[in-house]
């Protein structure tokens, strides 16, 4: 699989490690009513879909950035790929 | 129809004509008391006991290809019960002595094999780590052996045991582990259901479930509704998307495993060995064939293939450990999805759907759980209470905190 990185072009998947659903980076407030049954969500459940899957990617032997890579896991054909740091800071605003 | 070696010389006499189909093909019928979802080695063994040890009436299978298409027939056959955890080995333990009177119970020879499973080691470390299994595993009155370098050397002269990095400085072993014939435990145990009076039904894929006041009342399907008195599911790979018709998210990813077998060779593996410093695991199949594998590839997939660099690192592990494996052309290579879970240890519990019952989880190791895991969800749908082997299996461990998880990983799947 190659990764279409939007800063350095298509990397080898080999590169980066793999970490899950980019709804990982929706982290729970701790201090927040409900905290406990949220984080347990947060860990342990997961959608887990055939199909389109937007997933985290660590460029750990690249540039050590992590991406937000959509890619179908049924054919493993990749979509796209940003910066989760832009993922990140588009959901702030 | 019983199978004997009498029946077998008959039949080889008078020119293989009385040979029969192994099970009925048989139309749905509008409802049954039990459904069991996915028509695997878990599905099977499931209605198997519930009809035979059980005595439940009125059960169906309901398979969305033919009947062992998943992963009972892509595994690498691999039986053993050389786990660490008090939540698991008695689970394990209890498979592995199912395993040994299989073939008698249900008359179909699933070429179980007890060959032995040779797990190496090659620092200081992890022999104190396999010492503390073996010592685990003999508390839960499975058989552990621990090997030194020159005994390992007496059954395997063949691997590498002056690897600057890696030296082979001995083995844990456990003789009664081994293998099996895959598409016979599916065969045997569907065979074994039919005879019982279960109504196996292929191409038919579920589609949804209809459930009314928290309540399941039978499955649509793509050959039209089927009531049932209870549901249960064991759909290894597909358990997330299954259980989302229900609307329930599960702790799983789906995971795709890769195995390979090169050409066939003359006997030279004696059971299964595992490399302990790589992701590399062989055996031979009794047609002469190498068979190994080694991790999952380790990003979500439902593709039921994988990607190079998996197998240019199981090629490395095998090159690493046994050298004159480079000699062995490749002859197939395939995958089979798992259902990673969020601990690596299975779920066999009842859902908050009432009626709804779910088997789930298995990994890359649920082949070896077969009996066990049919025998504990039977019990489980036909009693309502979990089997004693499975009680710490359940679905809420994760809210509760009480994971169990062997390797000290983390709720990450691709770690397990
Ligand atoms: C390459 C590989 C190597 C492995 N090696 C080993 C090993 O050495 N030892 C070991 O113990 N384990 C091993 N495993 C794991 C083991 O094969 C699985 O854990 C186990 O087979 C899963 O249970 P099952 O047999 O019931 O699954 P499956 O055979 O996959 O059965 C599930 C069935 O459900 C059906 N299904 C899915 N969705 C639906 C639906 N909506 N409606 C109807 N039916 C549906 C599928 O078609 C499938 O037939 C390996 C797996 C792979 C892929």
């Amino acid at each position: 699989m190659l990764i279409p990185h939007p800063l350095l072009g298509p990397r080898d998947a080999q590169e980066f490690t793999y970490l899950g659903d980019a709804s990982l980076l929706n982290r729970p407030d701790g201090m927040a009513e409900g905290a406990l049954p949220a984080f347990c969500d947060y860990v342990y459940l997961r959608d887990n879909p055939a199909g389109i899957h937007r997933e985290l990617w660590f460029h750990e032997q690249g540039d050590r950035s992590w991406l937000v890579v959509t890619r179908n896991t049924l054919t493993h054909e990749i979509l796209g790929a940003e910066l989760a740091r832009d993922v990140a800071l588009r959901r702030q605003k | 129809m019983r199978f004997s070696g009498f029946r077998v010389i008959a039949e080889a006499l008078t020119g293989h004509k009385g040979w029969k189909p192994l099970w009925r093909n048989p139309d749905p019928q509008p409802a049954y008391d039990y459904v069991i979802v996915g028509g695997g080695g878990h599905g099977l063994a499931t209605a198997y006991y519930l009809a035979k040890t059980f005595r439940q009436a009125r059960i169906a299978v309901l398979e969305k290809g033919w009947l062992g298409s998943g992963n009972i027939g892509r595994n690498t056959t691999i039986i053993r019960s050389n786990y660490l955890l008090p939540g698991n080995e008695p689970f394990y333990e209890f498979s592995m002595k199912l395993w040994e009177g299989l073939e008698q119970e249900f008359n179909f020879n699933a070429m179980v094999s007890q060959r032995g499973i040779l797990n190496l080691i090659h620092t200081d470390g992890q022999r104190d780590a396999y010492r503390r299994r073996g010592n685990a595993m003999l508390l839960a009155g499975a058989d552990a052996e621990l090997l030194n370098r020159d005994q390992v050397r007496e059954m395997a002269p063949y691997l590498n045991f002056d690897n600057a990095r890696f030296p082979i400085k001995g083995g844990l072993v456990q003789r009664r582990a081994g293998t099996a014939r895959h598409d016979g435990v599916a065969w045997g145990y569907a065979r074994g259901a039919d005879i019982h009076g279960v109504d196996l039904i292929q191409n038919c894929e579920v589609t949804g479930f209809r459930i009314e006041n928290g309540r399941v009342l039978g499955v649509e399907t793509s050959r039209g509704y089927i009531g049932a008195g209870k549901v249960g599911v064991a759909v290894a790979g597909s358990s997330s998307r299954v259980m989302a018709m229900a609307g329930m998210r599960l702790p799983i990813e789906s995971h795709v495993l890769q195995a390979f077998v090169s050409e066939g060779l003359k006997p030279l593996i004696p059971g299964v060995i595992t490399f302990g410093a790589g992701h590399f695991y062989v055996s031979q199949s009794d047609k002469g064939g190498l068979v190994f594998g080694g991790d999952i590839d380790g990003y979500n997939s439902y593709a039921q293939r994988g990607n190079l660099p998996v197998i240019e690192d199981v090629a490395e592990g095998g090159m690493a450990l046994m050298p004159m494996i480079g000699r062995a052309r490749l002859l197939r290579t395939w995958g089979g999805i798992m259902d990673m879970s969020m601990d690596g240890t299975p779920i066999i519990d009842k859902t908050p759907v009432e009626g709804l019952f779910l088997n789930a989880g298995w990994c890359y190791g649920g082949f070896k759980a077969t009996p066990a895991s049919g025998y504990a969800f039977a019990h489980l749908l036909a009693t309502g209470q979990t089997h004693d082997t499975t009680r710490f299996m359940r679905l809420d461990r994760f809210e509760r905190g009480h994971v169990i998880d062997e390797k000290g990983m983390g709720a990450q799947p691709n770690l397990h």
